[in-house]
């Protein structure tokens, strides 16, 4: 009696133990499969940013960590003596991103409200309509625009290069707002009438609030996918209006037949550097905007 | 706004006395829709304006172009010719990999030339987005199930599979022509020899790792978002019912990830059909790592006509694939993105 009694409770203190080992080893592989991720994704960017601050003469330099500390990969990217002109062009792809996301947030707000809350007739044909113009391959536009802009003078002008990136945005822009106003509580509007707010009122106190950050992370991914533009610019721009992915894709350095790769690299990290800080501060709205509509 | 609650099927003797099964609106209702009508024609027309204006008008015009000749120094007689029209010769030139003659007529394309690459960029592009999408679906979904465990420092990998998406195309097309380098870290990683930009298969090699690179992350994301609407309770209950791990990964997360994960795939399908950025930087379209938008984009300053004939192909082909996904494999991205407020719940 009493042998059996500890042996079924060595039993289950064996299956207790074998448990907390299976989720032990199950943690394990959880952390060590993190860890992938993050080298995976990180290592190469981690890459740029060394070869960024490291001396020309050590470009091949193969050490995983910072050897050979120097800015002079800086001075060099803005440096215009071999025809580079990058600071220019960083002036250029602020301002083309500012207009693309100022137009498309101002046209694509009110279609992106009707989708989200009127009810009317070939609504799945427009969302469709909006959702294919988003999936519309680059080179199918390039080559009337090149030959309507060459006859109307417009080749390597702002307008030129902030037109066609509309096309690409705005149904990005119109899509990412819809979903976002479904998640919307719209009826704290009919709420706030009720406790005698205009209509006005209502809009301007409770749904503003609310639809700012929806508006505000649109507005950031409108942006970034306006500066990560490149086969229309690099078609369509000039020397003069080329936005920063062009200059860095043209770099040149002061041989024809050697890549500057550390200038380069260090051009590629101011152009990063602050994209990278604006997603990982709103991460989650980030996240939440780019998978909107994809799921729900 | 009542149908909410879920209508009790009115049996309305219809005119031919067949009974139909959804609520007859009444005349106010009806009157709403009307109104809600108009003032989505006025919120909408602005986008719908603006989308015609920078898409549907240059698509128009492609095609039309497309069915002109060049204007250029005719090789029969060597005089300039205006152009004029071409019917379909502009789609024979590329489909059938002919070139004009110098005496008249057509002969299949010398090597080198634009015109005979149709089919090699044809068969790279889908080379690219097969070998992409499979690499991206699999490593997405793996990092995805990691990603949906609760474990410390969850949010700091979120933070970093976002890195990579961040930084535009054409940077981490230089960055990863640098990895690739001869003298570079990745030869020296691997301890090999490699020169990745000098022949086919290294260099298209090269391409699709550091595409798998860049956009992983956007898939990882696109599936998380889909597995976290499957609810706990679902796995709980198959693993009291002692369904193992893999069981449950078939059973459960597969088919209720589908729906998601269908659109993510075609998404990305899409998007690799006209991947431009990354060949054209990487390799410059060497050692056959042309996709189509390369070929079309090299055309264009040789003649707009047959630029806007391959651009057409071009776009008929993604199209035809995203049709396939939609009717044959199921991805409905409308519904998924259109599911209605009305049809929440």
């Amino acid at each position: 009696m009493t042998a059996a009694t500890t042996e079924l409770r060595a039993q289950q203190d064996r299956g207790r133990k074998a448990a907390q080992n299976r989720e032990k080893w199950a943690q394990a592989r959880t952390y060590i499969s993190a860890l992938v991720i993050l080298i995976w994704c990180l290592a190469p960017a981690y890459w740029m940013v060394v070869v960024a601050f490291r001396e020309v003469g050590f470009t091949y330099d193969t050490s995983f960590f910072p050897t050979h500390v120097t800015l002079d990969n800086f001075i060099t990217a803005f440096d215009t003596s071999f025809g580079n002109r990058f600071g220019q062009a960083l002036l250029n792809s602020v301002f083309i991103g500012v207009v693309v996301t100022a137009v498309s947030l101002l046209i694509g707000v009110f279609a992106a409200y009707a989708l989200a809350r009127l009810n009317f007739k070939f609504k799945f044909l427009v969302l469709g309509f909006i959702l294919g113009a988003s999936m519309f391959p680059g080179v199918a536009l390039i080559t009337p625009l090149f030959q309507l802009f060459t006859n109307i003078g417009w080749m390597g002008t702002y307008q030129a290069l902030i037109i066609p990136n509309i096309s690409f945005v705005l149904p990005l822009t119109v899509y990412t707002m819809t979903s976002f106003f479904r998640e919307m509580p719209w009826e704290l509007e009919e709420s706030a009438r009720v406790d005698g707010c205009t209509q006005g009122q209502a809009f301007r106190k409770v749904i503003m609030p609310l639809a700012a950050p929806a508006i505000f992370t649109t507005a950031i991914l409108a942006f970034i996918s306006s500066w990560n533009e490149f086969l229309i610019a690099s078609q369509l721009s000039s020397d003069a209006t080329q936005p920063v992915t062009v200059a860095i894709a043209n770099f040149a350095g002061a041989q024809p037949q050697q890549i500057p790769y550390t200038a380069i690299m260090a051009a590629g990290t101011i152009v990063t550097i602050p994209l990278v800080i604006v997603v990982l501060v709103f991460q989650r709205k980030i996240v939440a905007g780019l998978t909107a509509g994809a799921v729900k | 706004m009542a149908t909410e609650l879920g209508p009790t099927p009115v049996k309305a003797p219809a005119s031919g006395g067949t009974p139909v099964h959804h609520a007859p609106k009444g005349v106010g209702e009806d009157n709403k829709i009307l109104s809600q009508g108009r003032w989505a024609s006025w919120l909408l027309a602005p986008t719908i304006i603006a989308l015609a204006v920078v898409i549907v008008y240059p698509i128009i015009s492609a095609i039309v172009m497309s069915f002109q000749k060049d204007a250029g120094l005719d090789p029969a007689t060597g005089l300039f010719t205006a152009g004029g029209s071409a019917g379909l010769q502009n789609y024979v030139n590329w489909i059938a990999q002919q070139c004009a003659a110098p005496a008249g007529g057509t002969v299949a394309c010398p090597p080198g030339t634009l015109g005979g690459q149709f089919w090699s960029a044809t068969a790279t592009t889908f080379i690219f987005t097969v070998i992409t999408v499979t690499l991206e679906t699999v490593m997405g979904f793996w990092m995805a199930m990691i990603m949906a465990r609760t474990f410390k420092g969850r949010s700091l990998v979120r933070a970093a599979v976002l890195v990579p998406w961040a930084i535009p195309t054409a940077v981490t097309a230089q960055l990863w022509l640098f990895i690739f380098d001869f003298q570079g870290i990745a030869n020296k990683i691997f301890n090999a020899s490699i020169l990745w930009t000098g022949s086919e298969w290294p260099a298209r090699w090269a391409v699709i790792i550091a595409d798998t690179w860049k956009t992983t992350p956007f898939m990882a994301l696109l599936i998380l978002a889909g597995l976290q609407i499957i609810p706990a309770e679902v796995y709980e209950a198959a693993k009291v019912d002692g369904a193992s791990a893999w069981q449950r990964f078939r059973m459960i997360t597969l088919p209720l990830v589908k729906p998601a994960l269908m659109v993510a795939i075609l998404f990305r399908t899409l998007d690799a059909l006209r991947m431009f950025d990354l060949p054209y930087i990487l390799t410059g379209g060497a050692n056959n790592t042309t996709t189509l938008s390369i070929l079309v984009i090299n055309q264009v300053r040789q003649g707009f006509n047959a630029a806007a004939a391959l651009s057409t192909i071009t776009f008929f082909i993604i199209f035809l694939v995203a049709f396939i996904f939609v009717r044959f494999l199921g991805a409905n991205v409308v519904e998924q993105s259109g599911a209605s407020a009305k049809g929440k719940k």
